[in-house]
């Protein structure tokens, strides 16, 4: 498959403006995925991606990684340094691997010391002890806080989490959001957010941008997901806003 | 045991243990991959080389190199502008591989092609081998934070900066590299197996990745020392045969070790 890409400039307007995509369209396979998709993103914000399955959410951030080949524009403004959080990672669990052989190897990679990955697990609540374990007989939760420890390892501005507690349980759930949270205020970090769960996008989102059916919107949660908006968006009636009314009195 | 008297055989013995030692680190990264047996069957690329180079009358080597490597990006491509899965490509170039080579290489020269033979190492084979092994693990080591960093997951490893489809390619072209060493005495049927049995012993002797790549090399350098000796004993067995045999018994013995 040919590598399409637009042509990529240096945002100088704006200094808040971290990213600027315009006219995105990505085709994979000769299926398009996204089509013509415009929006900006400031310093210091929190955005979540919502939409069905299949509407594209996680080819929207591989995309926005130059991972995946694309038409149309993704401006990152000079100072963004990117992390990422994938979906799920496929990784070998018979590999005779530790988390410390891991961020290790990511450091010595990106030319960064050991303060760095002590930095990165104290963040993540990462013990030596968790550091030194195969990664083959990690839980769930603690795998993800490895995955977020690698993502933090180069002390990115921007870290961007595709469903990070996809197949946890709830209280796993919950410490990982509570985590992102932390980092985020703490350290004052921009994050793009792909998730399903929109109480969680209702209490950390401060814009939130929809695709799939119909056209994608884009703004604060509040203005954004209307009842209506959200029977568009998912083809269905708009149970979850009653039931986040009832919670968080929308 | 005259051969070893001769200085030539001597450089035979060191070449084969530097090799072995090179095969023990590629095989260990080749097993993480979960690309053992992929590899194994790149060995038999070298075939159509032996015999082109037999009726050529020119370096069985020279032969074995230029066919190895041309397969090895033969598969490369294949794969990418096909989109093929790797074990499909690399199948169907092994099975032409097979075949061109076992009927173009005379008969009396099939059987050395296939299991290798005890050869005599000049300086220059020396010094040429010498400086390969060297080149290769020198390579692994610079290339082993890609490497596990694309074993994790290649994606991430995107993200990171790792160009995977150049690190691939470069462990390919390594790993044919250390087969093309080993062929002149384990043979094109046999140079795989030194790269497959003793990252599997290490594998299940070690669970830290520091300690497999170590024991791996360990166990391969063992493997081909008490192989020459055994060759040495029973010259009919062949270099190759006998250093398989050694290292697939002490991968018996290591399945008694509790897990």
């Amino acid at each position: 498959m040919d590598r399409v890409r637009g042509k990529v400039a240096i945002v100088t307007g704006g200094a808040k403006t971290i990213l600027s995509v315009k006219d995105l369209t990505v085709s994979l396979d000769g299926r398009s995925i996204l089509s013509g998709l415009s929006f900006e993103l400031h310093a210091g914000e929190m955005l979540a991606i919502i939409g069905p399955n299949g509407a594209g959410k996680t080819v929207l951030l591989k995309t926005l990684l130059h991972i995946l080949p694309y038409q149309g524009e993704i401006h990152w403004a000079e100072s963004a340094r990117i992390g990422y959080v994938p979906q799920r990672v496929a990784a070998d669990r018979q590999l005779p691997l530790s988390a410390s052989d891991l961020l290790n190897a990511e450091a010595r990679f990106l030319k960064l010391s050991q303060v760095d990955i002590e930095r990165a697990a104290s963040a993540t609540d990462l013990t030596p002890e968790l550091l030194n374990t195969n990664i083959g007989i990690l839980s769930g939760g603690q795998f993800q806080k490895i995955l977020i420890a690698a993502a933090l390892l180069g002390r990115p501005n921007v870290i961007l989490f595709d469903e990070p507690t996809a197949s946890l349980d709830e209280l796993t759930e919950e410490r990982i959001y509570d985590l992102l949270h932390r980092i985020k205020e703490e350290q004052g970090k921009t994050v793009v957010l792909v998730s399903h769960d929109l109480s969680v996008v209702y209490r950390y989102a401060t814009t939130v941008l929809c695709i799939g059916k119909g056209k994608p919107c884009f703004g604060p949660p509040k203005e954004v997901l209307t009842p209506e908006a959200l029977e568009a968006l998912y083809s269905a009636p708009p149970k979850f806003y009653q039931h986040l009314q009832d919670h968080h009195g929308v | 045991m005259p051969w070893l008297a001769h200085t030539s055989a001597g450089y035979s013995i060191v070449l084969a243990l530097l090799f072995a030692l090179a095969a023990g680190l590629v095989g260990s990264f080749a097993l993480m991959k979960r690309m053992l047996l992929a590899g194994d069957v790149i060995s038999h690329l070298a075939l159509p080389g032996f015999g082109l180079a037999f009726l050529l009358k020119i370096n069985p080597l020279l032969g074995a190199a230029a066919t190895l490597f041309l397969g090895t990006l033969l598969i490369w491509q294949l794969q990418k502008k096909t989109g093929l899965a790797t074990e499909n490509v690399i199948g169907v170039v092994f099975a032409a591989a097979l075949g061109i080579g076992a009927a173009i290489t005379p008969s009396d020269e099939l059987i050395e092609a296939l299991f290798g033979k005890n050869h005599a190492t000049s300086l220059l084979g020396f010094l040429l081998g010498g400086l390969a092994v060297g080149f290769i693990i020198a390579a692994i080591w610079r290339l082993r934070d890609q490497l596990v960093l694309t074993l994790f997951s290649p994606e991430l490893a995107m993200a990171t900066g790792v160009k995977v489809d150049r690190v691939n390619l470069c462990f390919l072209l390594l790993f044919s590299l250390t087969i093309l060493v080993g062929l002149r005495f384990m043979g094109a049927l046999l140079a795989g197996s030194l790269i497959i049995l003793p990252a599997a012993i290490g594998r299940r002797l070690t669970t830290k990745m520091s300690h497999f790549l170590i024991a791996s090399s360990v166990a391969s350098a063992i493997s081909v020392g008490a192989g020459l000796l055994l060759n040495s004993v029973v010259p009919k067995f062949g270099p190759g045969p006998s250093i398989v045999m050694v290292a697939a018994l002490l991968f018996v013995i290591c399945l008694f070790k509790r897990s």
